[in-house]
């Protein structure tokens, strides 16, 4: 350890003005560095990162023919890359440079005791010259690149983006889990705050998707394998049975009628019914009967026999269109990029019993009543009592329901509900005029272009009821619903009648993410929501390299903000596309082959699948590609078999005697 | 500054400090750009991600004299690296269990979790950790070990 370095080191002490200077002597750093193993120059400088401060540490890498540089600074956050890069301009590795932090960590924080916070400084810069003296050059490592994205989920998240990727050029595959694609957009009536078809505008997207000669569609498939990492992804998709031939069928709709199961349709949110064999979305263009293979009863009755078993569907069909046999199928796509677009569930009523949800027929939630909305839905666009058919004259809107209770439910708020909730409430008094909305809230959020006016419009000039406070409980007496509340900007307590409830259910991540996000080796939060790397400055980018998010996976929003967050992510695909091939950094895991034993510890400990066992020699090896450099495997190896490159067990141990030998405080 | 000098016994703890990079590391950065001020005696080793931390890293320091030995990293749920906070965690419940057999001290050796925004909880720490460690005195293998 005490052999003498043979490289010749150069270390450059920063004053950032007074920053470092007033608290840290660095005439006396620069003299204590020179005297240090390895250094044959040492100096200081008012500004090192100033061009001409660079041009200092250029020239004397040159002139004195360093191997190895310190530049003692601010935090290698800061600088670290600037330094580097000079460095490399002038033909050294920048892998042989090194920043010792001696501002953030040692002036700032030590301002009035200029000895000690000298004496650290030195101490720092020791250990950083013991560090570079063991580091290696390096350079980046070249990726393989695959120019196609999947996009899964078909939602107008997935759809967004995909037409984005599609448009520039990019081969897309689209991995929709239900029949058709469009998500819950398809569900919704008109949109805030211009009250927009959207039908018509989803329409064309759809259209788009299905006719652009770059994007693949699955539908009635899920994602079942992920292998690979980014760049090079291997994507297994497992299809649902196709029963129904699309190539034969005619949507005659006998199969509809003929089949003996009923069923409450969830597309239209149970206010409809459909059978085992059903259209999925009855305004999508594609109306070809899905066959739900858990409802059929084909499929339930184990018991009988092929003849007896029900054939209803089969037998209708003129086209012979229908094959119970049909059977899964399996597809692999090869990409480069994957975008999560999983999308949303309501939040069931049937979780909030105090207000009749999922008991009380005429308490639906907010995207029933988009279907009652919706001029193709159950009711013709006719807002109607489910129970009986009748008009509703007062219909309680409830929001929150679910959401911002961190007690019992969701802690979080739903961002849309406050809009859509306005948009409803118009909506029904422009079809009831003598009808009266009364809305239940605990703030109004509407903060976005013309969300507020959109609300006032309401309020002011349509006579909407805004009620401050949190409904109680919902109720029928006397064949009634009865609504138990307080306004708490008058403090009264309030009993009324009203003919339906809406909930604007909490949103929530789709049924399945966790297990999906697992497969694709995502970080979720608590409530399941896909995170992204930096709330601020990597929004669309995944815990996984190559792995992105859009829409409503990720956390609560309205369409406005799900598009334009899924063209970010479309973006920053493109981006990523834009170059050949992906640079990765060097700095990542290294096994010594001749100390692995290949007991395989490594493998299970790393969070990205980067360890891999090379089972021909029985050694564990590194999937350059892959490895995020996070160390976890170094600390687990049992026998010392692999290092981080350039932070090697050695370096650490050289670092650590120096930070623990007791120098006395010098001056 | 009267945390900093001496006052009688001469004793300044040493601490080293394993701090992640995401998280702990920015944090103490933090504490600089906002000029929080705490003892001097910590020194700063940046890892990647806490569950780097090698319980022999630990031990080097302390067998080499250290007085204390903290593990910075982000809070559960946060890192970087999706679990390594929690590896670390395990670890060092593990190593210190292995120190209280050996009949050595486990309370030289925190586990905290600091995020890149929570400077001013990392100069805390830093006073309470100094605080602490000048109760409990100097790292008695310090003298015993002459590495």
């Amino acid at each position: 350890m005490d052999k003498k370095c043979d490289k010749k080191l150069g270390v450059f002490v920063c004053w950032c003005g007074s920053n470092i200077a007033g608290s840290v002597d660095v005439d006396k750093a620069v003299e204590e560095a020179g005297k240090l193993d390895g250094v044959v120059h040492a100096e200081n400088y008012m500004y090192m990162c100033s061009d001409p401060g660079q041009q200092k540490v250029k020239d004397t890498i040159v002139e004195k023919g360093l191997d190895g540089v310190v530049v003692a600074c601010c935090s290698p956050r800061m600088h670290e890359n600037t330094f580097r890069k000079a460095a490399g301009s002038v033909g050294l590795n920048s892998y042989l440079l090194e920043i010792a932090n001696i501002r953030e960590h040692c002036s700032w924080v030590h301002q009035n005791n200029k000895p000690v916070a000298t004496a650290k400084a030195v101490n720092i810069i020791k250990a950083t010259l013991d560090k570079v003296k063991e580091n290696l050059p390096l350079e980046t490592l070249t990726i393989e690149l695959t120019k196609r994205v999947c996009v899964v989920g078909g939602g107008i998240a997935g759809i967004m983006s995909a037409l984005d990727l599609a448009d520039a050029g990019y081969e897309v595959v689209i991995v929709e889990k239900e029949p058709v694609i469009g998500g819950h957009t398809a569900q919704v009536s008109s949109s805030f705050p211009y009250f927009q078809n959207i039908s018509k505008l989803l329409g064309e997207k759809v259209k788009a998707v299905l006719e652009h000669p770059n994007i693949k569609v699955y539908v009635n498939s899920e994602v079942e394998v992920l292998d690979g990492y980014v760049g090079n992804f291997n994507v297994t998709i497992k299809t649902r049975p196709a029963f129904v031939d699309s190539a034969k069928c005619t949507s005659c709709g006998e199969c509809l009628a003929a089949c003996p199961v009923s069923l409450p349709d969830e597309f239209n949110r149970g206010l409809s019914r459909r059978g085992a064999i059903f259209i999925y979305n009855a305004s999508a263009e594609a109306r070809i009967p899905v066959l739900r293979q858990e409802d059929c009863r084909h499929f339930a009755d184990f018991e009988q026999s092929q003849e007896e078993k029900c054939r209803a569907c089969v037998q209708s069909c003129s086209e012979n269109a229908i094959d119970l046999g049909a059977l899964p199928g399996r597809s692999e796509e090869f990409v480069g990029a994957i975008v999560m677009a999983t999308g949303y569930d309501l939040y069931s009523p049937a979780n909030l019993p105090e207000y009749g949800g999922g008991t009380i027929p005429d308490v639906v939630d907010a995207l029933a009543f988009e279907r009652m909305l919706d001029p193709n839905g159950p009711t013709g666009g006719k807002v109607l009592c489910h129970s009986d058919g009748r008009i509703p004259k007062s219909v309680m809107f409830i929001q929150c329901a679910g959401s911002r209770d961190p007690e019992r439910h969701k802690a979080y708020c739903s961002r849309a509900c406050c809009m859509y909730t306005a948009k409803q409430a118009r909506l029904y008094k422009r079809q009831v005029e003598d009808g009266t909305a009364f809305i239940s809230y605990m703030d109004i959020r509407s903060d976005s272009r013309d969300f507020e006016e959109f609300v006032q419009v309401g309020m002011e000039q349509e006579n909407l009821v805004y009620i401050r406070g949190r409904v109680a409980k919902v109720f029928e007496e006397n064949g009634r619903l009865k609504v138990f509340t307080a306004d708490t900007l008058t403090g009264r307590q309030i009993t009324m009648d009203a003919d339906l409830v809406v909930l604007a259910m909490a949103m929530e991540p789709k049924a399945g993410v966790r297990e999906l996000a697992k497969k694709m080796n995502v970080t979720i939060d608590g409530d399941a929501f896909l995170s992204e790397t930096h709330i601020k400055l990597y929004p669309v980018e995944s815990s996984t390299k190559g792995v992105y998010l859009a829409g409503c996976g990720q956390a609560p929003k309205d369409i406005t903000d799900t598009v334009s967050q899924a063209l970010a992510t479309a973006g920053k695909i493109q981006t990523m596309f834009s170059n050949e091939t992906l640079i990765a950094d060097p700095l990542i895991a290294e096994v010594k082959d001749d100390v692995c034993s290949g007991c395989g510890v490594c493998i299970e400990i790393c969070p990205y699948g980067a360890r891999v066992m090379n089972d021909f020699v029985r050694i564990s090896e590194v999937n350059q590609a892959v490895c995020q450099g996070c160390g976890a495997c170094i600390a687990a190896c049992p026998n010392k078999a692999c290092e981080l490159i350039n932070s090697t067990s050695r370096q650490f141990l050289r670092v650590i005697g120096d930070f623990t030998s007791k120098v006395k405080a010098v001056v | 500054m009267s945390e900093n000098t001496q006052e009688n016994s001469g004793f300044e703890p040493r601490i080293v400090g394993f701090l992640c990079h995401w998280c702990t590391y920015t944090g103490a950065d933090l504490a600089g750009t906002t000029r929080q001020q705490y003892p001097a005696g910590i020194r700063i080793i940046h890892l990647m991600c806490s569950g780097a931390i090698d319980v022999v890293y630990v031990l080097k320091a302390l067998l080499d004299g250290a007085d204390g030995v903290l593990i910075g990293g982000c809070h559960p749920g946060d890192c970087h690296y999706q679990t390594g906070n929690l590896k670390a965690r395990r670890r060092i419940a593990l190593l210190r269990k292995v120190l209280q057999t050996l009949g050595l001290d486990q309370d030289r050796v925190w586990l905290r979790w600091i995020s890149a925004s929570e400077g001013r909880l990392f100069a805390e720490t830093i006073r309470e950790y100094d605080a602490d460690l000048r109760e409990q005195g100097e790292n008695p293998l310090a003298a015993e070990w002459d590495l």
